[in-house]
C-alpha cells in the first residue's frame, strides 16, 4: 500500500510538470491548428537560462520569474521572426520548420553548455514536515507551483479583456480582425506564454531528470500524450491528461513494463488515443465541411 | 534499346538516358580511384540514398509525414544482423529478407496511419522515432538483439577470389541493391500508381472520388517506403559491421528528414544530394572543431536546422529545384 501510494503521489509530481507542457502545446495548438514540436527543447534552454543565473548568484525565485519573463519575450519573438513567415504553409512545410528550431535550439544549447549533465538545485528544503517518505519536497512543490499556474492562466484568460480577446482571435479570427482585436499580436502572446510555461515545466523538472540539451526528449513525449488524451483543442483537458499521463506512467512503469521502455509507454498511448479516440477525453469532436 | 529508336527519341530524353549511363560509369568506377576510408564513406552515401529514397517515396510522393523511418532502418539493420549473426544465413539473402520485415512492419504501422492526418501522423511518428532505442534495449529480447551492447558482424570479403577490397566489395554490394531499387521507384513514380499517390497528397477527397483506393494505395505505400528504409538498413549494418541501440535515435530520424528537404521533397535524383550532404556535413564540422574546440561539434545539427528553415522559406523543391531552374535556364540560353 505504501509502494502504491508512493507510486501515485509521484506519478502526479511528474504528471503535473506533463500537464504544463500538454497546455503550453496546447495554447499553440488551439491559436494555430500546429502542434510546435520545438516545445521541449525551448523549456530546456529557459532552464540553461536559469541554471546560468543561479550559477551566478541570482537567488532561485529572482531568476525563476526573470526566466519566465525572458522565456516569454523569446517565445514571442520566434512566433514574430520565423513562424509568422510559414502563415498558410502546407502542415509538411511547418512540420519541417518545427523540426529546424527544435534542431537549432538543441545544438545551440549543446555549444554553450556542453552536453554534461549537470546538477539543478531544487528551491524547496530538502526534508519535508509532513507526508515524509510518500512525496519528497520537491515533487509536493512542483505539483503546487503547477496548480498556482492553472490558476493564474485560468484566472487571465476568464477575467481579463487581453485574455478575452485572445480567446477570440483563436476562435474566430475573422469576426476577432473586424472588432478591432489584432490577432497577429495575440499569436505573438500565445507563444509567449507557451514558452513561459514551457520554462517553469523546464525548471520544475530538472532537479528530477538532471538538466542536459536532451533532458525534454521524453517529457516532450509525455506532453504529446497527455494533450492527445485530455483533447488537443481543450487545455484544461490537457492539464488533467498531464496528471493522468504521469500516474499512468509511474503505474506502467513500476508494475507492467519496467521503466526501461517508458517512453513506449507514451508512444502506446499517442497511437492508442489517435486510433481509439481522436478528440480525446474532453475535447470536442470536430466536424468540417468538404 | 536499337540506335534507331535512340535516335527518334525527344533531346531531351536522350540526353537523360546520357546522364544515367555516366552517373552508372561513374559510380562503378569511384571506387578503384578513392582510399578505403573514401570508399567507407560513399558506401554509406549509398545506403542513406536508398534510405531516403524510401522516405521521399511516402514523405514527398505520398504526402504521409514521417519523422521516425530511423525505425525502419533500425528493425532492417536488426533483422538482416539477427538473420547472419544467430541464424547463419547468407548475408545475400539477409538483406532482402530485411527488406521483407519491414515491408510487413511498414504496412502493419501504416494501418493505424490511416486514420491519422498530417499532424498526427508526425506526432505518433515522432513518438515511434524516440521509442526506437529503448525498444531495442529491451531485455526481453536480449538473447536476439544483444542489449545495450547490440551485435557485431564479420565484414564479408569478395567472392569467387575476386581483386576486390572489402571495401570495395562491399560498396559494388550496396551499388548493386540501390540500382534496381531506384529503377523501381523511377518506374513507380512515373507510373498511374505515381500519378494516384500524388493527388492522394495533394487531394484526397478528389482523389477518391477519381475511384483511387486511398486506404490500399497508402498503406501499402508506408510498406514499401519502409522495405527500402529497411534494405538499406540491412546494407548499413554490413558496412559498419555493427548495430547498437543508441544509433538509431531520434536525430537519425531527423536527419532522413534533413535529406529529404535538401535534396528536394518527391524527387528521386534528388535523394543523392541529400545522402551526400548527410554523409559529409558533419565530417566537415568535425574539421572545424579541431579549429575551434570540441563544442563546434554541435554545429552540423545547427547548420541542418537553419538550412531547413530557409529551404522552406525561399527554396521548397530543394536541391532538384535548384537543378530543374538551372537546366531550363541553360535551355533558354541554347534558343535565344
Amino acid at each position: 500500500m505504501f509502494a502504491l501510494t508512493h507510486q501515485l503521489l509521484s506519478g502526479l509530481a511528474m504528471g503535473s510538470i506533463y500537464a504544463c507542457v500538454a497546455l503550453a502545446i496546447v495554447m499553440i495548438y488551439q491559436a494555430t491548428r500546429l502542434v510546435n514540436f520545438a516545445q521541449g527543447e525551448m523549456a530546456m534552454l529557459s532552464t540553461y537560462l536559469a541554471w546560468a543565473m543561479i550559477q551566478a548568484g541570482v537567488p532561485y525565485w529572482a531568476a525563476f520569474f526573470l526566466t519566465v519573463a525572458i522565456s516569454f519575450v523569446v517565445g514571442a519573438a520566434i512566433e514574430r521572426l520565423v513562424i509568422r513567415r510559414f502563415d498558410g504553409a502546407p502542415v509538411l512545410t511547418v512540420v519541417i520548420v518545427f523540426i529546424g528550431l527544435l534542431v537549432i535550439i538543441n545544438s545551440v544549447a549543446g555549444w554553450l553548455f556542453t552536453y554534461e549533465i549537470q546538477t539543478f538545485d531544487s528551491p524547496f528544503p530538502d526534508t519535508a514536515r509532513f507526508g515524509a517518505g510518500y512525496i519528497s519536497p520537491h515533487e509536493m512543490g512542483a505539483i503546487g507551483v503547477t496548480l498556482v499556474m492553472l490558476a493564474l492562466i485560468y484566472a487571465f484568460f476568464r477575467f481579463t479583456p487581453l485574455g478575452l480577446a485572445m480567446r477570440a482571435a483563436a476562435q474566430n479570427p475573422v469576426s476577432a480582425r473586424l472588432v478591432g482585436i489584432s490577432v497577429g499580436r495575440m499569436l505573438a502572446i500565445g507563444w509567449g506564454l507557451a514558452a513561459a510555461v514551457g520554462a517553469v515545466a523546464g525548471m520544475m523538472a530538472a532537479p528530477i531528470v538532471y538538466l542536459d540539451p536532451n533532458m525534454m526528449g521524453g517529457i516532450l513525449l509525455y506532453g504529446f500524450a497527455a494533450a492527445l488524451l485530455g483533447g488537443i483543442d481543450n487545455p484544461w483537458g490537457a492539464a488533467a491528461g498531464g496528471f493522468l499521463v504521469g500516474v499512468l506512467e509511474n503505474l506502467a512503469g513500476a508494475y507492467l513494463v519496467g521503466s526501461e521502455i517508458k517512453l513506449s509507454v507514451a508512444l502506446a498511448i499517442i497511437v492508442g488515443v489517435l486510433v481509439a479516440k481522436p478528440s480525446g477525453l474532453f475535447g470536442r469532436v470536430v466536424v468540417t465541411r468538404v | 534499346m536499337s540506335l534507331a529508336s535512340a535516335a527518334a527519341m525527344p533531346i531531351e530524353m536522350r540526353a537523360r538516358w546520357f546522364a544515367i549511363a555516366v552517373v552508372l560509369v561513374a559510380a562503378v568506377a569511384l571506387p578503384f580511384v578513392t582510399s578505403g576510408y573514401q570508399t567507407f564513406q560513399l558506401s554509406q552515401v549509398v545506403v542513406y540514398a536508398v534510405a531516403l529514397l524510401g522516405l521521399n517515396l511516402l514523405t514527398g510522393v505520398n504526402g504521409q509525414i514521417s519523422l521516425g523511418h530511423g525505425a525502419f532502418f533500425a528493425i532492417g539493420g536488426y533483422a538482416a544482423a539477427i538473420l547472419i549473426v544467430k541464424l547463419h544465413v547468407p548475408y545475400a539473402f539477409a538483406i532482402p529478407i530485411a527488406g521483407v520485415v519491414c515491408f510487413v512492419a511498414g504496412f502493419l504501422f501504416g494501418l493505424p496511419a490511416l486514420r491519422l492526418g498530417g499532424l498526427y501522423l508526425a506526432l505518433a511518428t515522432f513518438a515511434l522515432a524516440m521509442a526506437t532505442p529503448q525498444l531495442l534495449k529491451f531485455k526481453a529480447f536480449d538473447a536476439y538483439t544483444g542489449g545495450v551492447q547490440g551485435l557485431l558482424l564479420t565484414k564479408p570479403q569478395a567472392p569467387l577470389g575476386l581483386p576486390l577490397t572489402r571495401d570495395q566489395w562491399l560498396y559494388l554490394l550496396c551499388l548493386a541493391f540501390a540500382a534496381p531499387l531506384f529503377w523501381a521507384a523511377s518506374n513507380l513514380v512515373h507510373s498511374r500508381i505515381g500519378r494516384a499517390l500524388i493527388a492522394i497528397r495533394d487531394h484526397p477527397i478528389a482523389a477518391e472520388t477519381m475511384g483511387v483506393d486511398a486506404a490500399l494505395y497508402k498503406t501499402t505505400t508506408f510498406g514499401v517506403s519502409a522495405a527500402y528504409t529497411g534494405v538499406a538498413g540491412a546494407l548499413m549494418s554490413l558496412i559498419v559491421g555493427f548495430v547498437s541501440p543508441d544509433s538509431f535515435g531520434l536525430f537519425l530520424s531527423l536527419s532522413f528528414v534533413v535529406g529529404i528537404v535538401v535534396g528536394g521533397l518527391a524527387s528521386i535524383p534528388g535523394v543523392v544530394v541529400g545522402a551526400v550532404f548527410i554523409e559529409f556535413i558533419p565530417n566537415i564540422a568535425d574539421s572545424i572543431a579541431d579549429v575551434f574546440g570540441e563544442s563546434a561539434k554541435a554545429m552540423p545539427w545547427a547548420i541542418y536546422g537553419l538550412l531547413l528553415i530557409l529551404i522552406m522559406y525561399a527554396a521548397p523543391s530543394g536541391a532538384a529545384g535548384a537543378g530543374r531552374k538551372l537546366v531550363a535556364a541553360v535551355a533558354r540560353l541554347r534558343r535565344a
